[in-house]
């Protein structure tokens, strides 16, 4: 699941900071946050790609990152369970804690961390294994099953709350790969789901689905919002101000502006978020 | 703000439906102009124009309704966007409000042709309308130039035009007081003082959709009614001068 997310580090435009401003606008903090970056920049060599970017997560929130191509959103998604580690160029600082534990300690295991910060990708990308299998997976590595009793029903809880387990629970055996597309990346999500995570990372889980299992996942993102916190990077605006209580804009590697949804979407207070979010030329 | 659309039919569209809002708006200030002089100067066949250029101001509004709603369902506008599409549709609504008080005075004005004249009040009325059309002349100019500071000032303006309405009801009181045979006339005439003083209140919440427009924020403080005819307390307090007028 890692490595084939493995590649060349995006291309990322030069830093204007004269158009950019200092610091964020909006409220960064929230009460009782689960995850909490701070100043986190990264680097691609010798590129900057994000700098200075501040940001809680809440426990049970869906917070949606936002912004134009090469912005840095999903290079900040990427560092809150450490995917950038995989990109053999790229160096992170400053500060990600989750419930106060500094994910980039010397003596951090990247494998458990994964487990309780669990990632859905763009493209659905099962194992080339069985749905069961599929679900498996995880909690089998993690050692969180007692016997196979234990795992059926940690794999069936996972389908269920992934909102699969009607349309499959009579084919636990057949490859995941001849799912649907929708399937498919709920059998994802049921994945990252069955290792009981803290925080859900999303990058663009939708813009491979049509209009209806967008709509399927979009609803699980809903349900699984009473549990998990949920960060999803997308670039439909609509998606964003359908799914998610706070919105995150970012714009040439910073963190422009942060806050509510309903309030971002109807009076931005940023003169690039208006401008991307209208569609106009920032 | 002053970027343009990367869609440019998307920006086309939004000025499209600009234009019909300043059009309409042209239309009624027309209308009001055009009652309050058939009222002025007992002109029946202005009254009558009046009254047929009506249908004009109603269908743009229905046009204006229907491209908004076709643009929100398009094209998912946010923001500013947003906000302009939100309050063209309640824009339109008051403008078509505002024609048919026009078009009820020119109703009025035929049927006061048939009856004695009221010394004084067609020119307190003129003077009125002439307040109100100013009014919504600004708020239009306000709309096109997403102008904050004048759609607040048109806010502030409607307490004016309150208080003629309010002089005229004690007027017209007085007048019915003093012999019953103005009571027709009068009626007629406050209904018409009244249609102007809820004009009003309509180019105010023109002006308040400006500010919600410009700042995304609805005006907080809650404006002046001057308009005291409709309250106990005044109505009890207005009483001796009733009775003064009427001795």
């Amino acid at each position: 699941m890692i490595e084939s997310q493995k590649g060349a580090p995006p291309e990322m435009p030069d830093i204007d900071l004269a158009k950019l401003p200092n610091t964020t606008i909006g409220d960064i903090y929230v009460e009782n946050p689960r995850m909490t970056a701070r100043q986190v920049q990264v680097n691609y060599g010798d590129k900057t790609a994000i700098e200075g970017v501040s940001l809680d997560i809440g426990g049970c929130e869906v917070i949606s990152f936002i912004g134009p191509s090469g912005c840095g959103k999903s290079t900040f998604l990427r560092c809150l369970n450490r995917m950038n580690d995989t990109i053999k160029t790229c160096k992170v600082s400053g500060d990600i804690r989750l419930n106060g534990d500094d994910i980039y300690a010397p003596d951090v295991d990247v494998v458990p961390l994964r487990a309780r910060v669990g990632m859905v990708f763009q493209k659905p990308n099962p194992f080339p294994k069985s749905i069961f299998d599929n679900v498996a997976y995880g909690p089998k590595i993690h050692g969180l099953a007692e016997d196979r009793g234990h795992m059926k029903q940690i794999v069936q809880e996972a389908l269920e709350r992934a909102g699969l387990w009607s349309e499959v629970h009579n084919r636990l055996d057949d490859p995941g790969t001849g799912l649907s597309g929708g399937q498919q990346q709920r059998l994802c999500i049921a994945r990252a789901i069955a290792v009981s995570p803290e925080i859900i990372l999303m990058d663009e889980p939708c813009s491979a689905l049509d209009p209806i299992a967008t709509a399927r996942i979009e609803h699980l993102i809903h349900e699984l919002s009473s549990e998990y916190s949920i960060v999803i990077v997308t670039h439909s605006l609509q998606q964003a101000a359908r799914v998610s209580k706070r919105t995150a804009y970012f714009h040439l590697g910073r963190l422009v502006e942060v806050g509510l949804t309903d309030r971002l979407f109807m009076k931005p207070q940023h003169e690039m978020t208006n401008n991307y979010i209208t569609g106009r030329f920032g | 703000m002053s970027d343009l659309h990367i869609v440019s039919q998307f920006q086309s569209e939004l000025d499209a439906i600009k234009a019909k809002i300043i059009k309409m708006g042209g239309l009624v200030e027309a209308s009001i102009v055009g009652a309050s002089a058939s009222l002025y100067n007992r002109d029946a066949e202005l009254a009558e124009h009046v009254r047929a250029s009506d249908a004009a101001i109603d269908t743009l509004e229905q046009q204006i309704n229907d491209e908004a709603a076709r643009v929100i369902a398009l094209r998912s506008p946010n923001a500013e966007d947003l906000r302009l599409l939100l309050t063209v549709i309640k824009v339109s609504g008051n403008l078509e409000r505002i024609a048919d008080y026009s078009k009820n005075i020119a109703k009025r004005t035929r049927v006061l042709l048939e009856l004695r004249s009221i010394d004084g009040s067609p020119a307190a009325l003129r003077r009125m309308a002439r307040e109100v059309e100013l009014m919504l002349g600004d708020a239009l100019n306000a709309y096109v130039q997403q102008d904050q500071a004048l759609a607040l000032s048109v806010i502030a303006r409607d307490e004016a035009v309150d208080q003629i309405y309010n002089t005229l009801f004690r007027e017209f009181l007085t007048f019915m007081m003093e012999d019953p045979r103005n009571i027709t006339a009068c009626m007629h005439l406050h209904f018409i003082a009244k249609n102007i003083e809820r004009m009003g209140d309509h180019v105010t919440s023109i002006a308040e959709q400006v500010v919600f427009y410009t700042s995304g924020e609805k005006p907080t403080d809650e404006r002046t009614k001057a308009d005291v005819t409709s309250s106990d307390a005044a109505l009890s307090g207005m009483k001796p001068t009733w009775s003064t007028g009427a001795e």
